[in-house]
């Protein structure tokens, strides 16, 4: 089932024509990778999923992006109830200046439903568990998050998202300040996700694209050349300018 | 050739670096030795805890307890209004105001640093005087309150831009971040932002502070300048260092009056120096949580 739909969706900066005519559906509980070279517009394509882009004065948008039977183009939506449905992983994690805990629980606090000590207390340990970081780091919970290690930080990044119970994570790059091996167990921690989350990753490994993804779409200068599944776009690829791509021609 | 030129620059710059610390271990025992001749006449604890502050009388009663809460009250009144303000201020430039607004108002607390204290203190006396005296009814408006309000805009520049300084350079992924996990634009500042930007802010709070305590000419024309224990903020005051630059002309070289201005200057000396030390040791903590 199609978790999120787009529909003829095209996105300006200023002049700049950033997103061109791009339509796709995003399946439920699959990950989704959308791969192609710097400056393609994937990460603009990503930040249009949960209205990040609205941050970026003179950037007007068309189209469609349905979630959920809702389209969150549409003026009056709630962005904070998107975002919260809708989560985010950066390229470099960006774990707050406030310790682990106030980390994990961060979207619970600004959410406020339940702060009772013991619901906050499981939260966190459910969300840490998810990510297995539970038991590296029962015992400093009070400790500053910004003296993890990067992969700790990233996966404490993820956390939090999973703490608000978002039901799709966008990642941008998420490993691409990682060595290989924390790369590897990110990826791991991917594939476990992918029984509840909706997740798009953006990445310029397309190793890592075909390592992990169910579905990849492939973008240059702003438009979605090929989309479809992963098997179907690494081997055989329907645009010759995809082929070209993944078989290292340029990019 | 080239090694004696390089020898003699690095010589220069060495002795230019040294006669700085040169200067202040002067000044220093300068103060130390003439401060210090006081207590062979007075002792410290009758300085620093007797109740009257008599220089003239014979004998004289050099006791600054007066002074010394005169400043107290006048800096606490200053801080308790420039911090939230500026503070706010900093927070408004930094985060809402946009482009055109935010120069225009970074552009008038710079000016508002460059306003000599003495016209401030000048601009207090015409005005804010003559109001606090009409408003609470007073005898005169030349009170603690008056100094307060005025020393409160000369601690806000200092405090704004140091503040606003600290919350330019968080991060912006922290804010991206807390705004993708759905915060409101609030919540990010207020969960987020101020907490990131807290070692810097107290160093803005701290630094204004300690321009407040050494100020002397504004709170000279407008604090009323009496000697007395304050018991209110309405009441007229004298701070430590409206005293030194009031009685430092009429002195007698050399008398117990001369000596007790120098030994206000090491308390003054004392109290600044801690303000410092406090504001490294927050510092400092916050860089090793980090």
């Amino acid at each position: 089932m199609a978790k999120i739909e787009v529909n003829k969706l095209n996105l300006w900066y200023g002049d700049f024509h950033a997103l061109i005519n791009v339509s796709a559906s995003f399946i439920e509980k699959k990950i989704t990778a959308i791969i192609g070279p710097s400056g393609c517009g994937k990460s603009t394509l990503l930040r249009a999923f949960n209205r990040m882009n609205d941050l970026i004065e003179g950037v007007r948008t068309e189209g469609e992006i349905i979630i959920d039977t809702e389209n969150i183009l549409a003026n009056g939506t709630d962005l904070v109830s998107l975002r919260k449905k809708v989560g985010m992983v950066f390229q470099r994690p960006n774990p707050f200046p406030l310790s682990i805990f106030e980390n994990v629980i961060f979207g619970e606090r600004v959410h406020g439903e339940n702060l009772k000590r013991d619901n906050l207390e499981r939260i966190a340990e459910e969300s840490l568990r998810a990510v297995l970081l539970w038991d590296d780091l029962k015992d400093k919970l009070q400790k500053p998050a910004l003296g993890l290690s990067l992969e700790q930080k990233q996966r404490l990044c993820i956390a939090r998202l999973i703490a608000v119970k978002s039901d799709i994570v966008l990642m941008d790059e998420p490993c691409s300040t990682l060595d290989p091996q924390a790369t590897a167990r990110i990826e791991e921690l991917m594939r476990e996700l992918k029984d509840k989350y909706t997740i798009i990753i953006v990445t310029h490994n397309m190793q890592q694209a075909a390592r992990v993804s169910d579905d990849t779409g492939f973008m240059l200068l702003g438009e979605l050349v090929e989309f479809g599944r992963t098997d179907d776009v690494f081997t055989r690829p329907k645009d010759k300018r995809t082929e070209d791509y993944i078989t290292g021609r340029y990019g | 050739m080239r090694k004696l030129k390089e020898f003699i620059i690095e010589k220069l710059v060495l002795i230019s670096g040294l006669a700085s610390i040169f200067f202040v271990i002067l000044i220093f025992l300068f103060l130390l030795k003439e401060g210090l001749s006081l207590f062979k006449f007075v002792n410290p604890l009758q300085f620093l805890a007797g109740k009257s502050w008599y220089p003239i009388s014979e004998p004289p009663q050099l006791g600054i307890l007066p002074l010394i809460l005169g400043s107290l009250v006048v800096t606490i009144g200053a801080a308790a209004i420039s911090i939230p303000i500026g503070v706010a201020c900093a927070l408004y430039i930094s985060e809402i105001a946009p482009g055109k607004i935010k120069e225009t108002l970074k552009g008038g607390i710079e000016l508002l640093a460059a306003i000599p204290s003495v016209v401030l203190g000048f601009i207090g006396m015409i005005t804010i005087v003559p109001w606090i005296k009409h408003i609470f009814n007073l005898p005169t408006g030349l009170t603690a309150l008056a100094g307060s309000v005025m020393l409160a805009f000369m601690a806000m520049p200092t405090i704004v831009s140091i503040a606003e300084d600290a919350l330019y350079s968080v991060p912006r992924s922290y804010k991206e971040g807390a705004l993708a996990m759905g915060a409101t634009h609030w919540q990010t500042i207020w969960r987020v932002m101020l907490p990131a930007a807290s070692s810097g802010i107290l160093a803005a709070v701290m630094l204004g502070i300690g321009r407040v305590i050494g100020e002397t000419m504004a709170v000279m024309m407008i604090t009323g300048n009496a000697a007395v224990i304050p018991t209110t903020i309405l009441q007229p005051v004298r701070t430590l260092t409206a005293t030194v630059a009031a009685e430092m002309g009429e002195a007698v070289v050399g008398s117990e009056h001369y000596f007790a201005l120098f030994a206000i200057g090491i308390v003054l000396f004392v109290i600044s120096f801690a303000i410092n030390v406090t504001a490294d040791l927050f510092l400092h903590r916050e860089t090793k949580k980090i």
